[in-house]
């Protein structure tokens, strides 16, 4: 195959439940080797993208090619050359760690040395060796979430799909799923994944795409998305008075007032940040690096989702 | 809006065509991950299949067949246990496959959510209740032949036409199965089982010919007996084990035969339709 083939290209797909557009018409494509990532609030729509992606949810419409197939016609042989990790644990709780492993790896119809010698390998990279004998529910969250990454690899696929990767687990846990992302990645391995954490696209993501009320608000790579919505730093001042918002506006500088906080999106941060540090700052002002939150949240704006 | 894009109306054709002649033999992965589990524990699972049969016999054949003696079926006398032997390997038939393909796969699929897992993979939905389904046939099969083993010791069933009814299992396990996995598709919880248990399974438990004879019955409960399946399991199991067998049991053979043509590919289409949306 010609590796200008897209892994996955997306023409306007969409999908409705009960009349609500769930995702509207979005496009977007991922190339091999990038580590590609959906961020957004809850109900934004990641889900039901890749869902449609790994074959579990039919188009309402558009278009979805994987491996330069589509989806709608060649779903098996798709699924085939796909890892997927849920949201939720969905490993067999009748089943060990070893077990779940090779009887995962009869679904995709791989023989049975090949898929002992497989399992071996992965439980060694994912650190699960000496826990090969163990049931599941004695397994923790941070383990469950690394074995279900293992048997996801078990057929070695050309596309790992993983959907919020480390909710719900601890910091430790977290970095050591990145960790193994990040090796992954090294291996020219392409990935795609969804999260709602920040520091998590950050990290691992070469490309990302942040989504709302299934559309695309805006794609690109995370460092430069920082600098075209937000510029280099953010000021923050803590109940701030009303001659620095006189200030600001005589400046023509603008500004987000939160209820007890203020906040500066700024490309000359430092500059800035000596002037309203020495004249205006009651109760503490902060001077730091832009990060993706700031871009999401100038993106999807701060009020609750659900 | 409504927006009518080539693109749209070419893959809603394909959403279409998707579905038919999607079963493969890969079914069968799904059948040996249950088995697996189930031999891991095969001294509990091979319990009850052989000491249900010794309760039941003690209880009808020794107790109640004391005061009902002997009675006249096909034209010929048997005891009252040799009488509802059969009609007991009849209901198991029913049980095994149709708690396999309610309970059982309802905790597979909404609480271990292993059905989720297994479609992430090659197979198809439909392959996966397929393969559950024919689990649940199996397990018919298996519980009929160790409880056929306990009667035979008793000298209760007549061989070789006895050996008829492990096929009779296997079909009768594909139909209770297959209406099982119906009901499982659509109930909301597992408690709402307590429903079908008892509007669907209990019924036929007591008036199938499992333990009298039909004749007894009003002609219209005798008429609504005929639908009930397990009657014809009933009949079939009981005249191959007291080898009273007469072309009139074709007509038990072809009404399963039909029951289960028509309960399978239902069940597979209700289940897609839970699951794929």
């Amino acid at each position: 195959m010609s590796s200008f083939v897209p892994v996955v290209q997306a023409e306007k797909i969409s999908k409705r439940f009960n009349g609500l557009m769930a995702v509207d018409h979005i496009s977007f494509e991922i190339h091999s080797g990038e580590c590609f990532g959906f961020l957004g609030p809850n109900g934004a729509g990641k889900t039901s993208t890749i869902r449609m992606i790994y074959g579990f949810s039919p188009l309402t419409g558009g278009r979805l090619l994987v491996f330069g197939q589509d989806i709608q016609v060649h779903l098996r042989e798709i699924k085939a050359r796909i890892g997927v990790c849920q949201q939720e644990n969905n490993l067999d709780p009748d089943l060990t760690v070893w077990e779940n492993l090779l009887v995962y790896a009869r679904y995709f119809n791989l023989p049975a040395p090949i898929a002992r010698e497989r399992a071996e390998a992965w439980l060694n990279f994912m650190g699960l060796s000496h826990k090969k004998q163990s049931r599941i529910p004695e397994l923790s969250g941070g383990l469950m979430r690394r074995l279900v990454i293992a048997r996801a690899l078990i057929h070695n696929p050309e596309l790992l799909i993983l959907d919020e990767p480390t909710t719900g687990l601890d910091p430790q846990s977290r970095h050591q799923v990145w960790e193994q992302l990040e090796q992954l990645k090294a291996k020219g391995l392409c990935i795609l994944l969804t999260t709602h954490y920040m520091d998590e696209a950050e990290q691992i993501c070469d490309r990302l795409v942040i989504m709302d009320k299934g559309r695309i608000l805006v794609e690109g790579v995370p460092r430069t998305l920082i600098k075209q919505h937000i510029g280099g730093n953010v000021i923050e001042v803590g109940n701030p008075s009303s001659l620095l918002i006189d200030f600001l506006k005589a400046g023509q500088i603008p500004f987000e007032l939160l209820p007890h906080r203020l906040v500066i999106h700024t490309r000359e941060g430092e500059k800035l940040f000596s002037r309203i540090s020495g004249e205006f700052c009651g109760s503490g002002c902060t001077l730091r690096m832009a990060t993706l939150e700031d871009v999401f949240l100038k993106c999807t704006g701060r009020g609750l989702r659900e | 809006m409504i927006s009518s894009s080539p693109l749209e109306s070419v893959s809603s054709s394909h959403s279409k065509l998707r579905t038919p002649n999607y079963i493969t033999w890969r079914f069968i992965r799904v059948w040996q991950r249950n088995w697996d589990v189930y031999i891991k524990t095969w001294k509990i699972n091979f319990l009850p299949p052989l000491l249900e049969p010794m309760f039941y016999l003690l209880a009808f054949g020794a107790g109640l067949g004391y005061l009902v003696g002997q009675l006249t079926f096909s034209g010929r006398v048997f005891s009252y246990t040799a009488f509802i032997a059969p009609g007991l390997l009849a209901i198991n038939i029913m049980q095994n496959a149709f708690f396999e393909n309610t309970y059982a796969s309802y905790v597979r699929m909404y609480y271990q959510k292993t059905f989720d897992a297994i479609m992430a993979t090659p197979l198809t939905v439909e392959e996966i209740i397929l393969g559950e389904i024919f689990w649940g046939a199996c397990r018919s099969l298996m519980a009929t032949a160790l409880m056929m083993l306990i009667l035979s010791f008793f000298g209760l069933l007549s061989y070789p036409w006895s050996l008829g009814i492990l096929p009779i299992a296997l079909l009768g396990g594909l139909a209770f199965g297959a209406v099982g996995m119906c009901f499982t598709a659509l109930m909301p919880n597992i408690e709402a089982f307590n429903l079908p248990v008892f509007l669907f399974i209990t019924p036929m438990f007591l008036f199938s010919g499992t333990f009298f004879p039909l004749e007894q019955l009003p002609f219209w409960a005798k008429g609504l007996a005929w639908i009930f399946p397990l009657t014809h399991v009933v009949d079939l199991t009981r005249a191959l084990a007291l080898n009273t067998l007469t072309l009139l049991n074709l007509w038990n053979l072809f009404y399963l035969l039909i029951f289960a043509s028509i309960a399978l590919p239902l069940s597979l289409r209700l289940m897609v339709s839970r699951l794929i949306h």
